[in-house]
């Protein structure tokens, strides 16, 4: 099958040769990324945490969330030619895209239409997946990420590590670093002697971009709703950049996963709460633009991106992935996320989404993305925040059920397989490690050894207790 | 086949059988908050955002809005057009208009904006505008780093559902809450990045 | 009514002193306990590691072995988990003899993990026990989010005799046990246990309980590992034990250092 592009091209961290584990290892021994890591997620849980209480109807919004988004994948088809028909109408374009190099090749030659060699951009999901700004590099343009964190990720060159703020691995001293050492190649430098207070950061992005929203004439945008029935567009942000690009400049190009479609405005009544108060742990956040079709004068492209979404559609189980509205809370819970970031993911959607995502919509060829959906101890803690309930830890054991397995693990499993299928067999196994329980070895051989790294193996006991029930007559005797 | 051919194809091929849920919607919808107590509601949830938040009567606005901006020292502030005339009282302020549009670096150099709203949410200390009589185009209350805005008591809605009901999905919106923020450091919330940083808001009761 | 033991596979190769805990406490409480013998394991290991076909053979042979008993209960959160969750899954679908559903529609809400059986089935929360000992419970993922348990353990615990219950902090976190996550991503899962015994440790409890024996292996591995002295029980075992001290539990508590530990 041809594999579909997921973000992370040739300069990424590391092959997809490298299991999840190898890539876990290696952050596991940044302790300054742990540090990092184990504040921010703490801060936000506590914050969505204390916003979702405060609404007494959460889980009633949870299920219509849910069930708006199956409803709409279900009737995909109709609801996309609903949206491209209203968009037409209020005068913009809609162009489809089958995957990323379809979608990277119609926005670059739109670009190029115009005569423009720079673009802003808005943080995109959709656009980080397509590799779009390299796609476009390539075309002798240059794209400006604008958002704050995507800044930080760009002038770093460095790899975002979280869906919601992709600088999650970094620290304020470490940002104040990277403003004073590379604004000035990209535009206007940092001012001197920047302190690392997170306010005078803020303020040193605004000073850096102000310049550029204000003359750059092309914008591409990603976009958190579409609205089938208008044709309305909806952008959920904070900082003021995304407004920035979505009215200064003269072209908008908006590209949007066929997924992210509802089917009415009255829809917005469920996603405008179950967001925000996901996502940044706010009632609200700061900004939210909607426009249809070409506004106030600009000229505005609409991308219908599928790059695999099709494919997961077609997945019974792993179709509801796409109900996923990008708020990263699973991140913020995840205990594994915690202790890796988002790096060791290999994909632009990193922690337990990434973990069911990415293998679906890059298939499970590689060692990376078979090992993905073991980087979890399904321990349920992102099922429960996810808002529109998508059952991830479900989701994981199907994707095992399908990838391939290591001959020595399937050996292992068909042994012990073969044990528990008869209850004889396994009291001959207890009865063997009894009368061996003198010979366990402090340490586990192989893969096993993992566990004797760090603890202490239970001692075997003399007498299983089916043998003690047979003995005693369940203790009676 | 084109792309769009091919990908609604797919999506059909993928769908087909697939269960059809009913949408439950047991949640508050239009009209199940209560509508008394959302003035004070809205301003308390405006405040958290750290915006100046104000309560007063309308026969005040006036009176209002002239202090605000002499507080801030504002000289020269943009008025949208539709904006009531009544209200721009102020002394030693030039008040510059939209017609012809403003450019961006002219936008950049004024000293703020003074709007009204289409719609306010009580719940989540939202305003709304709509580009509607005396709001303007979007890119007059993003450029400029100060926004003054008069909420009239009667627009403010008790939830997000009662919101969007009172609005028109053609009309470019944009929603407001609190004064442009990030928090893509340490995951902190701070104040001010592109948008104005300074969010005042008048309730006129 | 019949009540049949599941004591799971672990608990039966591993933690024998478990099982005989559960028999003494429903003794106690008038419940006569029957031990099928055909049961072995649920297949929770092979399904979620993404055997399923070994997974779903072993959940035929399990529902098999408990037809025909009005209750079911199982000493481990993570087991019955796996019955009442994913059981109907696994072994329905269109393709299952109808015989075979009708037998998972009937096991799974008659299967109980032990303190849903007392709480809910016997009403009871003061079983008797004395136990004069620091105790702190880790509610593990699979009784917290998948049984939903709730304060169930804790209502039990906090009638015990002599029990100083510790709130354990951020006790709701996942120790990173995971089944054959801790061997598959030992890094990780380690890294995750690190922070749970710090927790443990920051109570001063003398004993860390919880309602599975599995993450108890885990944690009481770290423990022992770093010679904390902290022992680790199942609340089987707490709630068995006596002021006449002859249950399992007492003199396992009085004994044991480590989960597990011969007799």
């Amino acid at each position: 099958m041809s594999r579909t592009f997921l973000g992370m091209p040739g300069a990424a961290p590391r092959s997809g040769d490298e299991g999840f584990p190898e890539r876990a290892a290696r952050a596991l021994r940044d302790s300054q990324l742990r540090f990092n890591l184990r504040k921010a997620t703490r801060t936000i849980r506590a914050r969505r945490a204390g916003v979702v209480a405060e609404l007494p109807d959460w889980a009633e919004l949870r299920r219509a969330g849910k069930e708006i988004k199956d409803h709409t994948l279900r009737h995909l088809d109709t609801y996309l030619i609903q949206l491209e028909e209203a968009v037409t109408k209020a005068g913009g374009h809609v162009h489809w895209a089958a995957d990323a190099a379809e979608a990277n090749r119609i926005v670059a030659g739109i670009v190029k239409a115009t005569g423009e060699t720079e673009v802003v951009k808005v943080k995109s999901m959709a656009t980080q997946e397509i590799g779009l700004n390299e796609a476009l590099l390539a075309e002798g343009v240059t794209a400006y990420e604008t958002d704050l964190a995507e800044l930080i990720v760009q002038l770093g060159d460095d790899w975002p590590s979280h869906i919601l703020v992709p600088a999650i691995h970094r620290n304020r001293s470490e940002i104040r670093e990277i403003f004073t050492r590379r604004m000035a190649e990209w535009g206007r430098p940092a001012p001197e002697d920047l302190p690392d207070d997170p306010p005078a950061l803020a303020e040193a992005a605004r000073l850096h971009l102000r310049e550029r929203f204000l003359s750059t004439k092309v914008a591409i945008s990603g976009a958190n709703f579409a609205v089938a029935e208008t044709g309305t567009l909806v952008v959920l942000e904070s900082e003021g950049n995304g407004r920035m690009c979505l009215t200064l400049p003269e072209t908008l190009i908006t590209v949007l996963g066929i997924e992210k479609l509802v089917p009415t405005w009255r829809d917005l009544e469920v996603f405008l709460q179950l967001l925000p108060r996901s996502s940044t742990g706010e009632r609200m956040n700061p900004y939210t633009s909607t426009w249809t079709g070409a506004t106030e004068g600009q000229e505005f492209h609409l991308v219908l991106l599928d790059n695999g979404r099709t494919g997961v559609l077609a997945d019974e189980v792993g179709r509801q992935a796409l109900r996923c509205i990008r708020c990263s809370a699973c991140l913020n819970v995840c205990p594994v996320y915690e202790r890796v970031g988002g790096h060791a993911y290999g994909s632009v959607y990193p922690g337990p989404i990434g973990a069911i995502l990415t293998p679906q919509l890059r298939g499970m060829g590689s060692e990376l993305d078979r090992s993905l959906p073991y980087a979890s101890s399904l321990c349920g803690a992102c099922y429960e925040v996810c808002p529109v309930a998508i059952d991830i830890p479900s989701v994981l054991v199907e994707l095992r059920a399908k990838g391939r397995h290591h001959l020595a693990e399937r050996t292992g499993m068909a042994a012990a397989g073969w044990v528990l299928e008869r209850s004889g067999r396994l009291a001959r196994m207890q009865r063997l490690g009894g009368r061996l329980r003198k010979l366990a070895p402090g340490r586990l051989p192989g893969p096993l050894g993992g566990w004797t790294d760090t603890r202490d193996l239970p001692p075997i006991p003399e007498e299983s207790f089916r043998d003690w029930w047979n003995r005693t007559d369940g203790g009676r005797r | 086949m084109s792309s769009r051919e091919r990908i609604l194809a797919r999506v059909r091929a993928a769908v087909a059988g697939a269960p059809d849920p009913e949408i439950p919607r047991g949640y508050r919808g239009p009209g199940a908050l209560p509508a008394d107590g959302v003035v004070d509601l809205f301003a308390e949830r405006v405040r958290d955002y750290r915006a100046v938040v104000r309560v007063l009567p309308e026969s005040e606005a006036a009176e209002q809005v002239a202090r605000s901006l002499a507080e801030r020292r504002a000289g020269r502030v943009v008025v949208p057009g539709g904006f009531p005339r009544a209200l721009l009282t102020a002394p030693d302020v030039q008040w510059v208009t939209d017609d012809p549009p403003l450019t961006a670096a002219a936008l950049d150099a004024v000293d703020g904006v003074v709007t009204t709203c289409a719609v306010a949410v009580a719940e989540t200390g939202t305003i709304v505008l709509d580009a509607g009589p005396g709001q303007g185009r979007r890119a007059l209350t993003l450029v400029p780093d100060y926004h003054l805005c008069l909420v009239r008591a009667g627009q403010i809605a008790p939830g997000v559902p009662d919101a969007l009901a009172r609005l028109d999905p053609v009309r470019p919106q944009t929603w407001i809450s609190g004064p442009s923020a990030t928090s893509d450091i340490e995951l902190n919330r701070v104040e001010g990045v592109h948008g104005p940083r300074t969010l005042e808001v008048l309730i006129l009761t | 009514m019949r009540v049949a033991l599941f004591v799971t596979c672990v608990n039966d190769t591993l933690f024998p002193g478990t099982g005989r805990a559960v028999v003494t406490l429903l003794r106690r409480l008038g419940v006569d306990v029957d031990f099928p013998m055909a049961q072995t394991c649920c297949g929770q290991m092979h399904v979620n590691t993404g055997y399923r076909d070994e997974g779903a053979r072993l959940a035929r042979r399990t529902v098999a072995a408990f037809r025909g008993y009005d209750a079911v209960v199982m000493p481990s959160g993570s087991c019955a988990a796996m019955v009442r969750e994913q059981y109907p899954r696994l072994t329905g679908g269109p393709q299952a003899p109808p015989g075979l559903r009708a037998a998972v529609d009937e096991l799974t809400p008659r299967t109980y993990e032990l303190t849903e059986f007392l709480v809910d089935v016997l009403g009871v929360t003061d079983v008797g026990a004395y136990f004069p000992h620091r105790v702190t419970y880790h509610p593990t993922c699979h009784s917290l989010r998948g049984l939903h348990l709730g304060d169930r353990p804790l209502a039990l615990l906090r009638q015990v005799r002599g029990l100083e219950l510790v709130p354990l902090p951020n006790a709701e976190e996942c120790c990173g046990f995971g089944g054959t996550f801790a061997v598959k991503n030992a890094g990780v899962s380690a890294a995750m246990c690190a922070d749970k015994v710090r927790n443990v440790l920051d109570t001063g409890a003398e004993v860390l309980c919880a309602a599975d024996n599995s993450c108890l292996m885990h944690i009481g591995g770290t423990l022992g590992r770093q010679r904390t002295g902290v022992r680790v029980m199942h609340l089987a075992e707490i709630l068995a034990a006596t002021e006449a001290a002859t249950g399992d539990g007492a003199e396992r508590a009085a004994s044991a250092r480590r989960p597990g530990a011969a007799r």
